[in-house]
């Protein structure tokens, strides 16, 4: 429902600058929504999230050249290779907590960028990866007969556009599902209070686990929906600053909660932008509003009462430790 | 028969030792108290039954030694059937009453985490299931008014109660409860002691710690002294109550 503004979006804006933009908002909302349910559903800070989006992107790219495979299939496959990358980093570090965990996903993010620069065998190194196949549409036609037509997507953003929206509503609708459910809670319950989770039954490394592994599945996902609008990809695209980016987007939203995460991309993505005509100054506004932020609604803007008060409890707790 | 049965458990603290040889029975059915000054190790001992703190040797057997549960993690521990509260109450205050209660069947309901994306027919059937049964535990212990309230809305004694309403979710045999009427007055006392009995009718065993021996003497089948780590006495409550030993613990030497 709150996503049918925009698939009307096209219809009263031809500008293709845009549309452009509205679509790599849509793979930010998509980014924002898998790192919430890391961060805001799991409490894990991943600094490294923009690796797993590389790897997505990668993996359509090369089974694309090599094997050619088609984007449809791509599309799954981008995000279980990129799940079981976060299953690889995730099993031996989601034990470490906090700021530690942050420190492993942070190393994990760079390796993974100077590694893709450096193979080049593999990644064509800082050059990148060029001619990746854009997604086709079959559908039949019955003029003179049946036969199948293809139709490929080109390099107007527009069915791009349609197609993240898509995915974020799938990706939303699931997302509700999942926190709606057993898991939900049992991701709130650990959120709260992880001892006493544990010792009511719940597996909280696995919870965690699950996690982890669906974040990196979105992140998987939208690299591929990244690689075939592209068509080329360089490492420099998923560097520490898109990781951070993607983290603020998050909390500025509202962390843990779905729509939040969504508003969040949408903001920060439309954002620098809309204060182009303040040329240099943009990045200092653009600062400024989230120091603002952060002072006077630090749950974020759809974060509701209760990351608030976490929040509190959690400066009361380390205040207690202090004292 | 022997439910919970803790033999010789040692349990270090870099040079403090917190259990020395300490052992325990708990029979079906049986209410058994476990007293002691502070820092005999009564909350430790718990921690070790309950996967929180590994002792360093020892053997801790659950229905009558077919399963060993040293070394397993707090969630296996829980799923062969006990069930705990917590001395300084762990409940989960932004979530609602039902809610905390539900968390408790997470192990005991199947449905995963495709189940909740494809919202199956199994998922359908656990959450409806859960939301009643996890109703008709807060109606036991008398906090069904107050279900889709958070938590940490509640006045203290509540919150008590839905800690116990929570662990009986998780289906025990065996509830340990660590002073659960402390920081009440004596009418919730009363209530709450009631309430154990009746817990215990239900077939499940309690073992409980607890300071008040107005509650704890006429509420123990049997019970437990430690001191410094060690069982120093054991016996029914008007036995305890005349045991010089116990007395010395607790009053000093005279």
């Amino acid at each position: 429902m709150f996503l049918l503004p925009f698939a009307l979006f096209p219809l009263f804006d031809k500008n293709a600058y845009h549309m452009d933009l509205m679509t790599n908002v849509g793979i930010y909302v998509l980014l924002a929504m898998g790192l919430n349910v890391i961060v805001g559903f799991a409490g894990l800070l991943n600094l490294g999230y923009a690796a797993f989006f590389a790897i997505g992107a990668y993996t359509y790219a090369l089974l694309n050249r090599h094997l050619n495979c088609p984007f449809w299939l791509g599309l799954p496959l981008a995000g279980i290779v990129s799940m079981l990358f976060g299953f690889i980093i995730g099993i031996p570090s989601i034990r470490v907590r906090g700021d530690y965990l942050a420190i492993t996903t942070l190393g994990f993010g760079e390796i993974v960028r100077i590694a893709f620069n450096n193979l080049d065998e593999w990644t064509g190194g800082p050059n990148g990866l060029l001619g990746i196949d854009r997604p086709g549409l079959w559908f039949p036609s019955f003029e003179g007969g049946w036969k199948v037509n293809s139709w490929s997507f080109s390099v107007n953003s527009t069915p791009y556009f349609y197609l993240t929206l898509v995915l974020v509503a799938l990706v939303a609708y699931l997302l509700f599902r999942m926190s709606d459910s057993k898991i939900g809670r049992a991701l709130v319950a650990i959120r709260e209070d992880e001892l006493a989770a544990s010792c009511m039954g719940i597996p909280v490394l696995k919870i965690k686990l699950y996690a982890f592994g669906l974040g990196s599945f979105i992140a998987g996902v939208a690299g591929c929906v990244f690689a075939s609008k592209q068509t080329i990809i360089t490492p420099d695209s998923f560097d520490f600053v898109l990781s951070v980016l993607i983290l603020a987007m998050v909390v500025l939203g509202g962390m843990g909660n779905i729509w939040g995460a969504a508003l969040g991309a949408l903001v920060l993505g439309v954002l620098p932008e809309v204060l182009r005509s303040f040329e240099s100054y943009r990045m200092l506004i653009f600062g400024l509003l989230m120091i603002l932020m952060m002072i006077f609604r630090p749950q974020g803007i759809l974060g509701g009462q209760q990351v608030r008060r976490e929040l509190q409890e959690g400066q009361e707790g380390r205040a207690d430790g202090a004292s | 028969m022997a439910l919970l049965e803790v033999r010789n458990a040692y349990k270090n603290f870099g040079g403090v030792a917190a259990l020395k040889a300490m052992g325990i029975t708990v029979n079906d059915g049986e209410i058994v108290g476990l007293i002691g000054p502070n820092g005999a190790g009564k909350t430790s001992f718990f921690n070790c039954i309950t996967g929180l703190l590994r002792p360093d040797s020892g053997e801790i057997l659950f229905q009558d030694g077919r399963l060993r549960l040293n070394g397993l993690s707090c969630h296996k521990i829980l799923e062969t059937g006990i069930a705990r509260t917590f001395q300084n109450l762990r409940i989960f205050k932004n979530m609602t009453l039902l809610e905390n209660v539900a968390v408790g069947y997470h192990s005991r309901t199947k449905s995963g985490l495709w189940d909740a994306f494809l919202r199956t027919k199994r998922l359908k059937a656990e959450e409806k299931m859960i939301f009643e049964e996890s109703m008709e535990l807060l109606s036991f212990m008398a906090l069904q008014n107050q279900a889709n309230e958070l938590a940490s809305n509640l006045p203290y004694g509540s919150q008590k109660r839905l800690e116990i309403a929570r662990a009986l979710a998780c289906g025990p045999k065996l509830l340990l409860l660590d002073e659960p009427v402390a920081g009440m007055n004596p009418t919730e006392k009363e209530e709450l002691s009631s309430l154990i009995r009746k817990i215990r009718d239900k077939g499940i065993a309690i073992l409980l710690i607890e300071h008040d021996m107005k509650v704890v003497m006429p509420l123990s089948d049997r019970v437990v002294v430690m001191d410094e780590g060690e069982k120093i006495a054991e016996g029914r409550p008007s036995e305890i109550q005349q045991n010089p030993r116990v007395i010395q613990a607790y009053l000093g030497e005279e």
